[in-house]
């Protein structure tokens, strides 16, 4: 391993130009707020209607948009992401549509749009070709769960080609070595991951994620982002305090699958603090 | 792929995460900590005297070690020309290989200080032998299993909960063998702290692959010395069933630096690998990431897996341990499918000939080393093959009654028809190819 447990300056890290992600954090941040990150899965319930509520995540107050690539084998999920893209694949889902939703809500809001994936969905494509594709469609970059840099050669050389951000998770227990190797791999942002566990909605935030902020600024990370478990306005300001974003993706699932776009909208604009959306 | 070297050892002293370019850790961020975590008490245990003392002390005392070889004659005779030879894993307590890599990495758990042991299942004996373990040495048990699998293997599910485990049926995807790994990863993110994820394979993140063969490895060295005390000579072939492939790397490992041995691997060809529903991912040959391994995986176009299909529960998995995919690669072991109905029509004949019944997983090896004899036809004379027989029957005789359609109500039900030679292949749902292989 190349990297060292001393903790980089920050300047290490120099500010990397044309990172779609950065640059929506780096507004939010202007506005004196954290980043506010929204997760959909791709095609649910349908292509129209998640590209409608993916819309009305941005016009709500989000700054970054996740379309979460329905996966047959999603080991990080928890049951209501994992219900969701089941009958997301059931109802016969190919992948290309991801490219076409991710157009859609890129041609529609202002908001960065990066895909989350499973791996295996970029490797059958091949990275080059899945890189080509996603920043053809104005995709900003990857958030990939089960990919950590040591074997992420190939996605690496094919999101610097495109021009992609590609967003690794460091965790809870993450040695500071991992974390230096992370934050190094890592480009937009690094995605903290808040408890030990997979997705879904949680009471309350867990005491590791600033730790795991702290870990990663040490290491040298501009950005941080927090995920996993976050469901309320209280949450997000909370973790608001400490991180750059904060991500948010089973409590806007579950929303979507009970009241549609409308209710998407109206929880986002609870979750930013936005005055009224529409 | 670089070409077989002339260095000894070659194959046998492979350690992970890579063969070839196949294994690595395709898992969460999460995991790495746990994954290093056992991958250095793993290496410890290993150098550690004692710990090697208490592996071999249950292997002897506990699973009854070493396990016998038997030569099978009336099988063999008809089979083929082929002298056959048995490895009895059948013989070990919880009544199949899977004892072994559970007692040891229990021993592990136990020396990492982890009080709860997980387990994914699919034919049950990986489970039970887990559940097993942790009664042995007093800790807390959860198997994960398909709902598909607790139905096919209710008589397993029984068995790990009399042994103080709680069983999960898992109703998620196809709810088989790799939903459950998928629900036991979920609960190892969220439990690492005190829980061990006893993986039943040699597939996975490495460690695992390279861990869990090492555990089994006692299969082939007994082999090897046993087989040479009793010919003087080593076998013309080893076989061996291959789901995730535990126990045909077991077997395989004592002989992979003998290039004189021929390793084969059967894999479940379900009704025929040209129908998809099979589970033979060697044999269809496509590299993708599954549960924590690059490996060959069943999989769509767009990399989705694709279901897998056997009669056997414990075959029914959709990708194979990444040494197996990197032994294919090399072209030192051959891998072919064997259809349901081989298998069965091998199962009968063992029962029949041998008074011997064998778990369905391990008749696929009968099935596709009885075509080898025949294969090698007159010049087979004299040859020997050995087969692990890696796991025994009693899980399967209501699927194998099922099949020969003995079960009340079914056409050979009564004390009426006994013959069995005539039921071999006509009741089958589809008649046995003479090979499934496509490429």
């Amino acid at each position: 391993m190349s990297t060292e447990a001393t903790p980089a300056e920050p300047s290490t890290q120099a500010p990397k130009t044309g990172s779609k992600t950065a640059e929506a954090i780096e507004a939010a941040r202007a506005q004196g707020r954290a980043a506010f990150i929204g997760y959909l899965p791709a095609g649910y319930p349908d292509k129209e209607t998640s590209i409608a509520a993916a819309i009305e995540l941005a016009r709500n107050g989000a700054d970054v948009i996740e379309i979460g690539v329905p996966y047959s084998d999603p080991v990080m999920d928890g049951p209501v992401i994992q219900q969701a893209t089941t009958e997301v694949l059931a109802r016969g889902f190919r992948l290309p549509e991801v490219f076409e939703i991710v157009a859609a809500v890129v041609e529609a809001t202002d908001a960065a749009v990066l895909v989350m994936t499973y791996y295996n969905l970029i490797d059958r494509m091949g990275a080059e070709e899945f890189a080509r594709r996603l920043a053809e469609a104005g995709g900003a970059g990857a958030i990939t769960p089960d990919l950590i840099p040591d074997e992420a050669g190939a996605w690496m050389a094919a999101t610097e080609r495109h021009g992609l951000d590609r967003v690794f998770l460091t965790a809870p227990t993450s040695s500071p070595e991992r974390v230096a190797q992370i934050v190094s791999a890592s480009r937009g942002f690094v995605y903290g991951v808040s408890v030990m566990g997979v997705t879904g909605a949680r009471d309350q935030v867990s005491d590791a994620a600033e730790r795991v902020v702290n870990a990663a600024r040490s290491a040298g990370a501009e950005r941080v982002c927090v995920g996993l478990g976050v469901s309320t306005r209280a949450h997000v300001e909370e973790i608001g305090r400490y991180a750059d974003g904060v991500i948010v993706g089973t409590a806007l699932v579950a929303a979507l699958r009970d009241g549609g776009p409308s209710a998407v909208a109206a929880l986002t604009a609870e979750l930013t603090g936005a005055e009224t959306g529409r | 792929m670089s070409a077989p070297a002339e260095e000894t050892q070659k194959y046998r002293d492979h350690e992970g995460p890579y063969f070839g370019s196949f294994g690595g850790r395709w898992m969460p961020e999460s995991l790495v900590a746990a994954l290093d975590e056992v991958e250095q008490t793993f290496r410890e245990a290993k150098q550690d005297p004692e710990f090697l003392a208490e592996v071999h002390r249950l292997g002897r005392d506990y699973t009854g070690r070493p396990s016998l070889l038997t030569e099978v004659k009336r099988f063999a005779a008809e089979a083929g020309p082929a002298r056959i030879f048995l490895k009895r894993e059948d013989l070990n307590h919880t009544g199949s290989h899977k004892i072994n890599n559970v007692l040891g990495q229990a021993l592990l758990a136990k020396r990492m200080g982890k009080t709860r042991l997980i387990a994914e299942t699919g034919a049950g004996q990986h489970g039970v032998a887990t559940a097993t373990a942790a009664a042995l040495m007093g800790m807390d048990c959860v198997v994960y299993m398909g709902s598909e699998d607790t139905r096919r293997q209710a008589l397993n599910v029984a068995r790990m909960r009399l042994l103080g485990a709680e069983v999960v049926p898992v109703d998620h995807g196809a709810k088989t063998l790799k939903d459950a790994i998928n629900e036991a990863l979920r609960d190892w993110v969220a439990s690492v702290e005190h829980t061990h994820y006893l993986l039943g394979t040699v597939a996975g993140p490495h460690p695992f692959p390279e861990m869990v063969r090492w555990f089994h490895q006692v299969i082939g060295d007994e082999t090897r010395e046993q087989i040479l005390a009793m010919e003087g000579r080593l076998p013309d072939a080893v076989a061996a069933c291959v789901g995730g492939g535990s126990n045909a790397m077991g077997l395989f490992h004592g002989f992979l630096d003998d290039p004189e041995v021929a390793l084969y691997g059967f894999e479940a060809g379900g009704d025929g690998v040209e129908t998809g529903r099979h589970a033979s991912a060697i044999t269809l040959g496509r590299s993708g990431v599954l549960h924590g391994a690059r490996s060959f995986l069943m999989q769509d176009e767009d990399g989705q897996t694709v279901d897998s299909h056997s009669i056997s529960a414990g075959l029914d998995y959709p990708s194979v341990g990444p040494e197996h995919a990197y032994l294919a690669e090399t072209g030192r072991a051959t891998y072919e499918p064997v259809t349901d109905a081989e298998c069965m029509a091998s199962f009968e004949m063992l029962c029949r000939t041998e008074g011997i019944i064998p778990a369905i997983e391990s008749a696929h090896a009968l099935a596709g080393a009885a075509r080898l004899s025949r294969k090698w036809g007159a010049e087979g004379e004299g040859k020997i093959i050995i087969i692990n027989l890696s796991g025994r029957g009693d899980k399967d005789v209501e699927t194998a009654a099922e099949w020969f359609r003995m079960l009340p109500g079914q056409e050979n039900d009564p004390v009426a028809e006994t013959e069995t030679a005539a039921k071999t292949g006509d009741e089958s749902p589809s008649p046995a190819p003479e090979t499934g292989v496509q490429a």
